[in-house]
C-alpha cells in the first residue's frame, strides 16, 4: 500500500514551477551549474543566476556557456573533478546535447538535469510534448517524469540520491512539462534545506581527476572491452529499478511526501480499463476517472514515473487483470505510427501469459490541449475494444482533417 | 626533467604528438589535469586497460575539450582546490581550429584559468590524412588531393593564434616541437599566467606529411627557418617576443621538397609559380614579425 502523502499546508507558498525547481537545485548544494537559456527552461536558469548573484549557493560556480553542447560538456569535466553538477534544458537544447549525453552516462558521471519538455522542430514549436526526452531514451540517462510542480521539485533531490549511489552512478533527467508545469504558479512546499541535508549526503566520488592519484577517464576501448562497459551500464540501470523505489520511500520518511516509485496508481484495484500516461496529463486523467467512476465506468490510471529504467514488472503487475490498457503518448516514433510508451508496454507483455489488449493514442503534440472530452472518447473506444477487440491499434487524436 | 608521458604508447616511430605531449607536460609539471579531445594522441596513449599518462587525464569528445576544461576549472574553484591543479587542454588542429572552435571561443571569452595547447600537424591524421582548417596552401591530403587540375589544398591555414589574440587572451604563443626548450618554457609560462592562455605548437607528422621517421625535428625546424611558421609571443594583445632568423632564412623550396605532400609542386606544370605563392606567404610573415 502506498504511503499517504502528508503535504504540510502551513508550509505552502505559491511560486512558479521553474522557481520551485531552481530552489530544489539550490538546496541540493550543487558545486557547478552550467546551462544555456532556452524556452521554456529559461526561468529555471534565471532563478539560479539570481541565487548566485545574491550569494545564496555556497561553494558553487555557475558557468554561462555559449551553447547547450558546452553546458553539458563542462559538466563532464566538473563531475569527473568531483563536483555535484546541475543543468537544465529542453527541446533543441537537449537534442544538441545528444552526443554528450552518451558520454556522461558512459563515464558513469551522476549529473542531474531538469528537462522542461518541449516539442522539437521543424516546424518550430515552443510548446509541450515529450518528443525531446523520448528521443534521448537510449543515451543511458534515467528519465523520471513528474505530474506536478511539487513532484518535480522533490524529484530533484531524489534524482541526486539515485544517481550518486555507488551501485548506480548513472545520470538523471527529471522531466517536467514545459509551460504546463514550468510557467504555472501553484501552492507548493519548497524543499527545506535542513531536511535535504539530512536526506541527501555530500557527493563523495570514488574516482576523481586528482594529480595526487592520477587516473585516465574515458579511455579508448577496442572490441575486447567495449561490450563489458555497455553491459555494466545496463546492469546499473536494472539496479536503479529498486533504487528508485527505495529512494521514494526514503524521501517519504524524511519529508512525508510520496508520488509513487517507478509508477503510481489511481483507482486501479478493480479497473477493467487502465489508462497509462506520463507527466502533467495524469492530473487531467484523474479528474476524468472520477467523473467516469460516478457513472460506474471501471477505469483507473497507471502513471509511469520512471521511463528509464523501464518498469516492466511493475507495469505487468498492474495491468494483468485489466480488460484493456490504453496508452497515451505525447511523442511518436515516426515510421511505426506509435508512441514510445505504447511500444514498450506492448513489448513488456508479449512474452508473458498476460493477454490484455493494448491500444495507443498519440496526444498533445506541440502543446495541443488534451481535453476531458478527448479522454472520455478514448475511454469509450476502449469499452468497445473490450466488446469487439482491437480495430485500430495506434492512432493520433484530435487531428484537424480540415488542415490536411 | 621527469617525463610524465610513459614510453610504450602506441604512436608511430617519429610521432610528433608524443613529443608535443611530453614537452607540454614538462612545461606544465605534474600538478596538472589533462583534457584531450579525440585524435591520434588520445587513441595511441589510452588503449584500455592501459594508459601512458602519469597525470590525471580525461577524454570526452572531439569538439568539447575546452568546455570540459572549463568545467574542471570551475569544479576545482568550487571545491577549494584551484591551487592544487592546473588545467591543460591538448588537442590537435582539427579539434582546435575546426570542430572544437565554438567550445574554445566560449572558454576563452569566459576567461577560465586554463592553458590550451594546439598540436598542429596540419590535417586529420587519426583518420588518414584528410584536410583541416590548418592544412597549408597546396598541401595534398586525401580530401584535398593534387590531381590533373588541382595543386592540392586551395586555401591557406586559418590564423588561429590571431583569433585567440582577438579573444583578449593574456598570453598567446606559437612554438614548435622542433624547439623543445622553446615549447617547454612557453607552456610553463602559459600555465603560470592567470586566465585562458593559448600555445600553438607546430608538429610535423611523419605519416601524413611523408618524410622519414628520423626527420621529424629537422622538418619542424625547417618550417620555422623558412618563415612559414614564425615563433612569437603575444601578451595582452602585443607581440612581446619573436624568434629572429637573421641571415639564416631558408627558401621555402627546401622545406617543401622534404615532404611527399608537396611533391606534386615539383612535377606539375605551373608548380614553380605555386611555390612562389608559398614563398610569398613566408615573406609576409618575415616582414610582419621582423624575422
Amino acid at each position: 500500500m502506498a504511503p499517504e502523502n502528508k503535504l504540510d499546508k502551513s508550509k505552502m507558498v505559491v511560486v512558479e514551477g521553474s522557481y520551485a525547481v531552481a530552489h530544489a537545485a539550490k538546496v541540493c548544494r550543487p558545486n557547478v551549474i552550467s546551462a544555456y537559456p532556452i524556452t521554456p527552461q529559461t526561468h529555471i536558469v534565471e532563478d539560479l543566476s539570481q541565487f548566485m548573484a545574491d550569494g545564496e549557493i555556497p561553494n558553487c560556480e555557475y558557468i554561462n556557456v555559449e551553447s547547450e553542447f558546452s553546458a553539458l560538456s563542462a559538466l563532464v569535466g566538473s563531475s569527473a573533478a568531483g563536483a555535484r553538477c546541475y543543468s537544465a534544458t529542453t527541446s533543441q537544447g537537449l537534442e544538441l546535447m545528444h552526443e554528450v549525453l552518451f558520454n556522461i552516462s558512459g563515464m558513469r558521471l551522476p549529473v542531474v538535469m531538469t528537462i522542461a519538455n518541449r516539442a522539437v522542430s521543424a516546424p518550430i514549436s515552443i510548446w509541450n510534448d515529450h518528443q525531446d526526452a523520448i528521443s534521448q531514451r537510449d543515451t543511458g540517462w534515467l528519465q523520471l517524469y513528474a505530474e506536478n510542480i511539487q513532484e518535480v521539485s522533490d524529484m530533484t533531490a531524489q534524482a541526486y540520491k539515485i544517481s550518486e549511489d555507488k551501485d548506480i552512478l548513472m545520470p538523471s533527467m527529471t522531466c517536467m512539462d514545459g509551460f504546463i508545469l514550468s510557467h504555472v504558479y501553484e501552492p507548493v512546499v519548497l524543499l527545506e534545506q535542513d531536511l535535504t541535508d539530512e536526506f541527501l549526503p555530500t557527493y563523495e566520488p570514488e574516482y576523481v581527476l586528482d594529480p595526487k592519484n592520477p587516473m585516465s577517464f574515458g579511455a579508448f576501448a577496442d572490441p575486447n572491452y567495449y561490450t563489458e562497459f555497455r553491459y555494466m551500464q545496463e546492469q546499473a540501470m536494472q539496479r536503479a529499478l529498486k533504487k528508485i523505489e527505495d529512494v521514494a520511500n526514503e524521501f517519504y520518511d524524511v519529508y512525508g511526501r510520496y508520488y509513487g516509485g517507478l509508477i503510481d496508481e489511481y483507482r486501479t484495484d478493480d479497473a477493467d480499463i487502465i489508462i497509462m500516461a506520463m507527466g502533467s496529463i495524469v492530473g487531467t486523467i484523474k479528474d476524468v476517472i472520477d467523473k467516469l467512476r460516478d457513472r460506474n465506468v471501471k477505469v483507473g490510471l497507471l502513471k509511469v514515473r520512471s521511463f528509464r529504467p523501464f518498469p516492466v514488472e511493475a507495469i505487468k503487475n498492474v495491468v494483468k487483470d485489466a480488460k484493456v490498457v490504453v496508452v497515451l503518448d505525447k511523442n511518436i516514433s515516426l515510421g511505426l505510427n506509435e508512441g514510445a510508451l505504447f511500444t514498450e508496454t506492448k513489448s513488456s507483455l508479449y512474452n508473458t501469459d498476460i493477454r490484455v489488449p493494448v491500444v495507443g493514442y498519440m496526444v498533445g503534440h506541440g502543446g495541443r490541449d488534451i481535453k476531458f472530452d478527448t479522454i472520455e472518447k478514448i475511454v469509450a473506444e476502449a469499452e468497445d475494444v473490450i466488446k469487439t477487440g482491437i480495430k485500430i491499434e495506434s492512432q493520433f487524436t484530435d487531428v484537424k482533417e480540415e488542415l490536411l | 626533467m621527469k617525463s610524465l608521458l610513459a614510453p610504450g604508447h602506441r604512436g608511430c616511430a617519429g610521432c610528433c604528438d608524443a613529443m608535443a605531449a611530453k614537452f607540454a607536460l614538462m612545461g606544465a609539471g605534474e600538478d596538472c589535469i589533462v583534457v584531450n579531445p579525440t585524435g591520434c594522441l588520445e587513441v595511441m596513449t589510452t588503449p584500455f586497460p592501459e594508459t601512458a599518462w602519469d597525470v590525471p587525464w580525461i577524454h570526452s569528445l572531439f569538439e568539447n575539450a575546452a568546455a570540459v576544461g572549463s568545467g574542471i576549472e570551475a569544479a576545482l574553484k568550487a571545491l577549494g582546490k584551484a591551487d592544487k591543479a592546473k588545467v591543460l587542454v591538448m588537442g590537435g588542429d582539427g579539434a582546435t581550429l575546426d570542430i572544437g572552435m565554438r567550445s574554445i571561443s566560449g572558454a576563452f571569452e569566459r576567461g577560465h584559468n586554463l592553458t590550451y595547447v594546439c598540436i598542429d600537424n596540419e590535417a586529420y591524421m587519426n583518420t588518414g590524412v584528410q584536410r583541416s582548417g590548418a592544412t597549408p596552401y597546396n598541401a595534398s591530403t586525401t580530401t584535398s588531393p593534387s590531381g590533373k587540375v588541382s595543386f592540392g589544398n586551395p586555401r591557406p591555414k586559418k590564423n588561429m593564434p590571431a583569433i585567440m589574440v582577438a579573444h583578449g587572451a593574456p598570453y598567446v604563443t606559437t612554438t614548435s616541437i622542433g624547439y623543445p626548450k622553446d615549447m617547454i618554457n612557453k607552456v610553463k609560462k602559459a600555465t603560470e599566467i592567470e586566465g585562458p592562455t593559448y600555445v600553438h605548437s607546430h608538429a610535423p607528422c611523419t605519416t601524413g606529411w611523408g618524410f622519414d621517421t628520423s626527420k621529424t625535428v629537422e622538418v619542424a625546424k625547417m618550417a620555422v627557418q623558412t618563415g612559414l611558421w614564425p615563433l612569437y609571443e603575444v601578451e595582452d594583445g602585443e607581440v612581446t617576443k619573436v624568434r629572429k632568423l637573421g641571415k639564416n632564412i631558408k627558401p621555402v623550396e627546401e622545406y617543401l621538397k622534404m615532404q611527399r605532400r608537396f611533391k606534386h609542386l615539383f612535377t606539375m606544370e605551373g608548380g614553380e609559380a605555386e611555390i612562389a605563392k608559398i614563398q610569398a606567404i613566408a615573406d609576409k610573415n618575415i616582414e610582419e614579425f621582423g624575422l
